[in-house]
């Protein structure tokens, strides 16, 4: 960005003091809406329900490294949803995203490259996926939800061809290695680790940086956005890259943790990660959301998957249980609006 | 007047909506069988009156009298029980429903309560079609398959289909052909006749003299003139009524330099102009803006303002001509490249143009000068609060807090803080469109000072008004526009109102139409990527 050559009055050459504005870094932890401090007395909740019902199974150190790591996957996926749904738009496409990158980075071609050949194909599959998104809705004019559907429709397809169905078995020693025990540090997987790195940036990229605050008032009003002089195209060509980025990412993390790749890999990713950026607050009609809420969200969902499992009761009743939660969510958030 | 009592009865109606205060007490005496015009500006409060009396808004203070009991009208189900419809601008009929579908939606003739009798339906349209004079209107067609003046007549018949006693009518003829709008006038004559009245809203004042019986003015939502006689009250005394003041301002003094016409050399002009057109919209127009300058451009909605305002600014793309800002062509139809060399704009609709409503007002101010206070993409946050702070001082923005919410400002601070973006932005050039559009009548001195003390301190201000007042008071130079031309340009103090208005009328064949242009902001999108 250039400056006009020279400004009349730059108003930045008479700050005024900074009073009051310095606030201790922990005031951040008061500052948490009613919004984040009600997910995270849904999710203490759940622990608590896990902890009575199934005291030595929910507990275990086993199973709460599981519970994360589950959550991982589907995290990173909804960090890059969230983007763009606080843009005013919509992906679609995640799942077949996550799919198409985990299978392409496991062919047999591309192990022979080793880790970083993995790494680097399901990272690269994922941004060019979010590039013809981005493309498509930003340049091409096209509806984001029809064009990430499109891209839906291929994506899976384009896996079920490359793998004809079959699962494909990660000989590369490195990828499998990073899924085991021995490499927990200090008794957190590493995919839980990229999980937590993914949100930090993700955060900061929200509330820190310019990129954050155009994404915000691209999808709050575009047309304002525009004559304010953002570059609204260029924006949303952006958000949809990040969310192939993201879901390169998953793919990865997917592939260590299953040690293979699968053409049904990530299925109704879409919907888990537009439902967790639902109810952790992210508004879909765009121009506000929250990275916490959504994080929040994907724990809510996988305990409540857990403590379901440990139960032994049915998926059915699981996913009844996730309908009955988003609408709650939803009209708690109503009601705390408009008050 | 009439010796029975009237049919409708609004006294001392007052709406409120954040930020604004919409109606602030009006009335409105609506008489069995007359044709009553409602005139105002865009913004008057002409449309939330008539969603008050279609029961669409609820009023936070008055009285309303129907056939001499006073009434709540809680819902539009509940008006129209009572025998008043409504016809809105925009059309509220479902495309994808049949032509009779959409006459009985809501009130369908059923068998056991729930069947829909579709025959008898499609009967009792066809009539109400021929009642109409557009008997050739298949019922069975579908809405969306039809041309705006049908769908319009769909419209009525569905009015027409409840037991009416009042219609109203909110711009009906801005989409008609003239042979269409003398079958609507038949239409006005027929239900007049049978002792149905209409509230009649147009900014064509040629019409409201030919089938008008009685005017009402709303200005700044406010009533100001009631009742008078369609057809014998001057055009231009009504025009006065509705651009004029009911107030009057102190405007600021205009510096001396500009007043006496300066004994150094004035300033080169910052912004040139030369030949910018847009077809059908505004005839090639050349313009010089010099710092410490205020322009103003006068003139009717319609007359091209807005779009002039626009097309400089790069959101709609010109056919012709060029912008120069400091000799240096500007990219033609880009938004980014006029942000870039100086120019800012207010527009005219600030929350659908201007604003990001669910930000507060540091964002909002800082959302143009982005790099001013972030490296490498990083935001510096104190920086901005900072910046943010300093911007919305300088023009005394209230509350004193820019962390604040933007929607919880009043409409004058609202205003504020999109020129605060501005200045922020080291803007150079600052395009203002109806700039105290929604702010309280109260509030709009102050923002005349921020304005000429902006220019006093270098900057060029282009000034679009309706109110002929706020443009004489305010700007050093005035344009005059008609129908996309200018034609008249000459420094405020050698104008007066009457003047102008003269300039404004003096219509060819045309007549004067008020009408707004309906092309939303811009087609053009922003440039890509540089």
């Amino acid at each position: 960005m250039t400056q006009p050559a020279s400004p009349a009055r730059p108003v930045t050459d008479k700050i005024p003091p900074a009073d009051g504005d310095k606030s201790p870094w922990w005031s951040v932890v008061f500052r948490a809406d009613l919004r984040t401090l009600s997910l995270l007395g849904v999710l203490a909740a759940l622990v608590v329900i896990g902890g009575v019902t199934e005291p030595e199974a929910f507990l275990d150190t086993d199973n709460l490294q599981l519970v994360l790591t589950q959550a991982s996957v589907i995290g990173v996926v909804t960090v890059g949803m969230t983007f763009v749904i606080i843009s005013g738009g919509i992906d679609l496409s995640v799942g077949a995203i996550v799919a198409l990158a985990s299978v392409w980075a496991t062919t047999v071609a591309t192990q022979d490259y080793g880790f970083a050949g993995i790494l680097f194909t399901a990272v690269v599959v994922g941004l060019g996926c979010g590039l013809v998104n981005g493309l498509l809705i930003a340049y091409g004019g096209m509806v984001p939800f029809i064009a990430t559907l499109a891209m839906l429709a291929s994506g899976r397809g384009l896996a079920l061809e490359i793998t004809d169905g079959k699962t494909q078995m990660v000989t590369v020693d490195g990828v499998l290695k990073l899924g085991e025990r021995d490499s927990y540090i200090l008794g957190i997987p590493p995919l839980v680790m990229v999980f937590a790195a993914v949100t930090v940036v993700g955060w900061l990229l929200l509330n820190r940086t310019t990129f954050g605050r155009r994404s915000v008032a691209v999808g709050g009003n575009p047309e304002a956005a525009r004559l304010a002089g953002i570059d609204v195209r260029r924006q949303r060509l952006y958000l949809y890259l990040l969310s192939g980025l993201c879901c390169g990412i998953a793919a990865f993390l997917l592939i260590v943790l299953s040690g293979s790749g699968q053409n049904t890999n990530g299925n109704l990713y879409e919907l888990d990660a537009i439902a967790a950026a639902i109810i952790g607050g992210t508004l879909l009609s765009g121009g506000r959301g929250t990275i916490t809420g959504s994080v929040l969200g994907v724990l809510i969902f996988i305990t409540i998957q857990n403590i379901f499992a440990l139960n032994n009761l049915e998926t059915a009743v699981q996913q009844i249980a996730k309908g009955a939660i988003i609408v709650a969510a939803v009209l708690v958030q109503r009601r705390t609006a408009t008050t | 007047m009439a010796p029975e009592p009237p049919l409708l009865t609004m006294s001392g109606i007052t709406k409120s909506f954040p930020g604004v205060r919409a109606l602030d007490g009006v009335d409105l005496h609506v008489q069995a069988g007359e044709v009553h015009c409602l005139l105002g500006q865009n913004g008057a409060g002409k449309s939330t009156l008539i969603k008050v009396l279609a029961g669409a808004h609820q009023p936070d203070g008055g009285k309303i009298v129907w056939r001499g009991d006073e009434v709540t009208l809680r819902s539009p189900i509940a008006a129209m029980r009572l025998g008043i419809a409504t016809i809105y601008q925009e059309l509220d009929l479902v495309e994808g429903l049949s032509v009779a579908e959409n006459v009985y939606l809501g009130h369908e003739p059923t068998s056991a309560g729930f069947v829909v009798r579709g025959r008898d339906a499609r009967a009792s349209t066809a009539a109400l079609l021929k009642r109409l004079g557009h008997g050739e209107i298949d019922p069975a067609r579908l809405v969306g398959n039809l041309s705006a003046a049908q769908q319009q007549i769909v419209s009525m018949a569905r009015a027409l289909s409840h037991e009416v006693r009042l219609i109203v009518m909110d711009e009906p003829s801005a989409a008609l052909d003239p042979d269409e709008v003398d079958n609507l006038f038949r239409i006005v004559g027929d239900l007049t006749a049978g002792g149905v009245a209409v509230v009649y809203i147009s900014h064509r004042l040629e019409e409201i003299r030919r089938i008008g019986d009685r005017v009402t003015v709303l200005k700044d939502g406010r009533a100001v003139a009631v009742g008078l006689p369609a057809k014998e009250t001057p055009t231009r005394e009504v025009i006065a009524l509705m651009t004029g003041r009911n107030v009057e301002y102190v405007f600021p003094e205009r510096p001396m330099a500009v007043e006496s016409g300066a004994d150094a050399a004035p300033p080169e002009p910052v912004l040139s102009v030369q030949g910018l057109a847009r077809d059908g919209e505004f005839a090639p127009l050349d313009l010089e803006l010099r710092p410490g300058e205020i322009v103003g451009l006068a003139g009717l909605v319609g007359s091209g303002r807005s779009e002039i305002l626009e097309t400089i600014f790069g959101a709609r793309k010109p056919t012709a001509g060029q912008v120069r800002v400091d000799g240096r062509v500007l990219r033609p139809g880009s938004v980014r490249a006029a942000v870039r060399a100086g120019l800012g704009l207010a527009p005219e609709e600030r929350k659908a143009q201007a604003l990001l409503m669910l930000e507060s007002v540091t964002r909002n101010v800082s959302v143009s000068s982005m790099s001013r206070f972030s490296y490498g993409g990083w935001v510096d946050r104190g920086k901005e609060l900072q910046a943010a702070r300093a911007a919305t001082r300088e023009l005394s923005l209230r509350p004193d807090n820019p962390s604040v919410p933007v929607r919880t400002l009043s409409g004058g601070n609202q205003q504020k803080a999109v020129l605060a973006r501005w200045l922020l932005r080291g803007c150079r050039v600052l395009l203002l469109d109806e700039p105290t559009r929604g702010v309280d009548v109260g509030a709009r001195a102050e923002l005349y000072t921020v304005i000429r003390r902006l220019a006093d301190e270098g900057l060029a201000v282009l000034l679009v008004s309706s109110e002929v007042p706020e443009v004489l008071g305010l700007a050093d130079r005035v344009l005059v526009l008609r129908e996309g031309h200018v034609v008249h340009t000459a420094p405020a103090r050698d104008l007066d109102e009457h003047r102008v208005l003269d300039l404004v009328l003096a219509s060819g064949q045309h007549g004067p139409t008020l009408t707004k242009s309906p092309s939303g902001p811009a087609t053009t999108e922003g440039s890509p990527a540089s």
